[in-house]
């Protein structure tokens, strides 16, 4: 067995013992995305179907002055709440999402014909607050047409010009492209599992074993030093492919809790996405390997290197964070880019859009380009002669 | 044989090791005698490699260390200051690693570890993680691991540090019987005694250089002092640091 592969298996196997490594490789790292994704989306799904579907509360104010207008918006599925002492406040500290409010003066403008106003209540800057206001505003609206169209015909006119434009929507999102919008934040769980799969192998294997005293007497066998780098990086790799696997698979299961009949959306997390996802994501499980050598290389101990390897799992985020605020639109290039080519390449997958080869391939190329730069400057910081010595 | 010849390694100001040169010969054991800090442990991680000098050479068995590190790695056992153990291993796992990575065939490294463990008589915990082991266990088990490829040279760094009385006899027997057969020994320590009992020769570093290079008979007679630990401190200069 050469001297590569004997510490391969020698790291694999030690660190199968260790709780901690192997709860954090294998199962919180794979598990935390899914499980978190589905319960998030089925509460959030669950909101908005009640919101949108199910019988709309509202405080009304001043009911009394437009009893038609109330019974209109009954039948429209409005369920009147009896008045409330302040409806700004009320709004403000989210005690409820929208106020209706009916001035004395209603039923005088609407005898006299002239436009009667009536007053939706709401904070825009509630999240919560838009479902229900733009449903009422829409129930306001048709009762508002309903009426308009009525005096016209009662002066023989056609409730025709009164629209002169009619506006027809059609959205061309497909349901898959629906809940890919969706979904943009899960490309972040499948980066996630690859640096946190190998993170605590990372430290154990360089700051660990330095802050333990056994890298003295290792490095004192007669191996060149970049060949027991190499078996350590590929004992990372290993528990990274590892974490990565079972998250696709988790996904995969999750996919299946997900509320996507309710949404009108399908997504396809099945195998072809699994195959496609994982091959995407390989020159990041080098890259994160390397990376992660390399930082607990520098830190002089165990905790130190745990420190600067939390604060660097901000990194992987980012392209996650600038595709959900500003949207850009994908060109090849960015599949040269580590991190940003996984974020839109499972992006499109979710989407239902294929991935072109090509940019498979520039993906594959260009990130273990990238590892193997980052890899011979590992190399040469292991074969500095402070890192072995602990003391 | 490890010949050592004007070895020079300086951290930033301080001059660690500054001129040193001894020779330790097959079937001899040579001692490296000098209070704390006086630049053995250095001197030695030189030996195994681990550190390169600034200038000096550094021979094992003929073969330039500056030249071929590996080779020399391979003809070395060597037990350093650090002797962490995988503690997630037992203690036959940490002793095999190592055989491993010496590329040891499989029965052969079952041959060679059996008769380390009758030798340090470490049968009891041979299958034990080293989780928790005591001192004594833990230098049984690196010396065993350092030695399972069966060196002419073995370095062994402050061997007894820590260690019980009865512990300290095991391994003072066991150094004497590399000696008998025939593999050239190099231990540091900054015990006197110890060194007075076991050694053929002598080297005694202060301060970064060699003061004396001597059999304890001869130091004896050159310092004029027919205490042993007189002489040495003689030799040194002070008391500091040494350990009677």
């Amino acid at each position: 067995m050469s001297a590569m592969l004997t510490v391969w298996w020698k790291e694999i196997r030690e660190n199968l013992r260790d709780k901690r490594t192997v709860f954090s490789a294998l199962i919180y790292g794979p598990l935390f995305g899914p499980i978190l994704f589905v319960v998030l989306m089925n509460t959030l799904v669950g909101q908005e179907m009640k919101k949108a579907e199910g019988p709309l509360k509202v405080p009304v104010i001043g009911a009394e002055y437009a009893p038609n207008l109330i019974d209109a918006l009954k039948q429209q599925g409005l369920v009147p709440q009896p008045p409330i002492a302040d409806p700004d406040q009320a709004v403000r500290n989210r005690d409820t999402d929208v106020v209706l409010r009916i001035p004395a003066d209603y039923a005088k403008a609407w005898r006299n014909g002239e436009p009667a106003q009536v007053e939706v209540i709401y904070d825009a800057s509630q999240r919560e607050s838009g479902t229900p206001t733009s449903r009422l505003e829409g129930m306001l609206k048709r009762y508002s047409q309903q009426q308009g169209a009525l005096r016209l015909l009662a002066r023989g006119l056609s409730p025709g010009i009164a629209s002169p434009v009619v506006v027809s929507e059609r959205d061309q999102s497909t349901p898959q492209s629906r809940a890919g919008m969706m979904l943009s934040i899960l490309p972040y769980f499948f980066v996630f599992a690859v640096y946190i799969g190998g993170m605590y192998l990372a430290i154990d294997l360089t700051a660990g074993e330095r802050e333990r005293q056994s890298l003295e007497p290792l490095f004192a066998n007669p191996v060149a030093r970049w060949r027991i780098l190499v078996g350590k990086l590929g004992a990372i790799s290993a528990y990274s492919l590892a974490s990565l696997v079972l998250t696709a698979v988790a996904f995969s299961i999750a996919g299946t809790f997900l509320p996507a009949e309710k949404l009108g959306m399908s997504f396809d997390l099945g195998p072809g996405f699994i195959g496609q996802a994982i091959l995407l994501e390989l020159p990041l499980i080098l890259v994160f390997a390397v990376l992660e050598t390399l930082v607990a290389a520098f830190a002089k101990s165990y905790r130190e290197a745990q420190t600067y390897l939390g604060l660097l799992m901000i990194v992987p985020i980012l392209p996650s964070m600038l595709m959900s605020f500003m949207p850009v639109k994908p060109a090849h290039w960015m599949y040269a880019v580590p991190l940003l080519g996984q974020q839109i390449g499972i992006s499109d997958l979710l989407r239902g859009i294929p991935v072109a080869y090509g940019d498979i391939g520039l993906a594959l190329v260009c990130g273990f380009a990238f590892a193997a730069v980052l890899g011979m400057v590992t190399a040469v910081v292991y074969r500095s002669e402070r890192l072995a010595i602990s003391a | 044989m490890i010949e050592v010849q004007e070895l020079h390694k300086a951290f930033g100001a301080v001059k660690a090791v500054d001129g040193v040169t001894f020779t330790a010969r097959d079937g001899e054991i040579t001692g490296l005698l000098g209070p704390n800090g006086a630049g053995k442990t250095t001197t030695l991680r030189m030996l195994y490699t681990l550190m390169k000098p600034a200038s000096g050479k550094v021979l094992v068995d003929g073969i330039d260390a500056a030249v071929d590190p590996i080779a020399v790695r391979r003809r070395l056992g060597v037990l350093p200051d650090a002797r962490g153990l995988y503690k997630r291993l037992t203690a036959r796992e940490n002793i095999e690693y190592f055989a491993r990575l010496h590329g040891i065939e499989t029965q052969l490294m079952h041959q060679r570890r059996e008769a380390l463990v009758d030798a340090l008589e470490m049968r009891d915990i041979l299958d034990r993680r080293t989780e928790g082991f005591s001192q004594g266990q833990r230098v049984k088990t690196a010396i065993a691991r350092a030695l399972v490829h069966d060196p002419r040279n073995v370095i062994l760094d402050e061997p007894t540090n820590g260690l019980d009385v009865m512990a300290t006899r095991g391994l003072r027997t066991f150094m004497r019987n590399l000696k008998a057969e025939g593999r050239c020994v190099l231990f540091s320590s900054h015990i006197m005694q110890e060194v007075a009992m076991l050694c053929d020769r002598i080297v005694v570093i202060a301060g970064g250089r060699v003061v004396a290079d001597e059999t304890p008979d001869a130091l004896r007679a050159q310092t004029g002092e027919a205490n042993l630990e007189d002489a040495f401190v003689k030799l040194i200069g002070s008391e500091e640091g040494l350990a009677a």
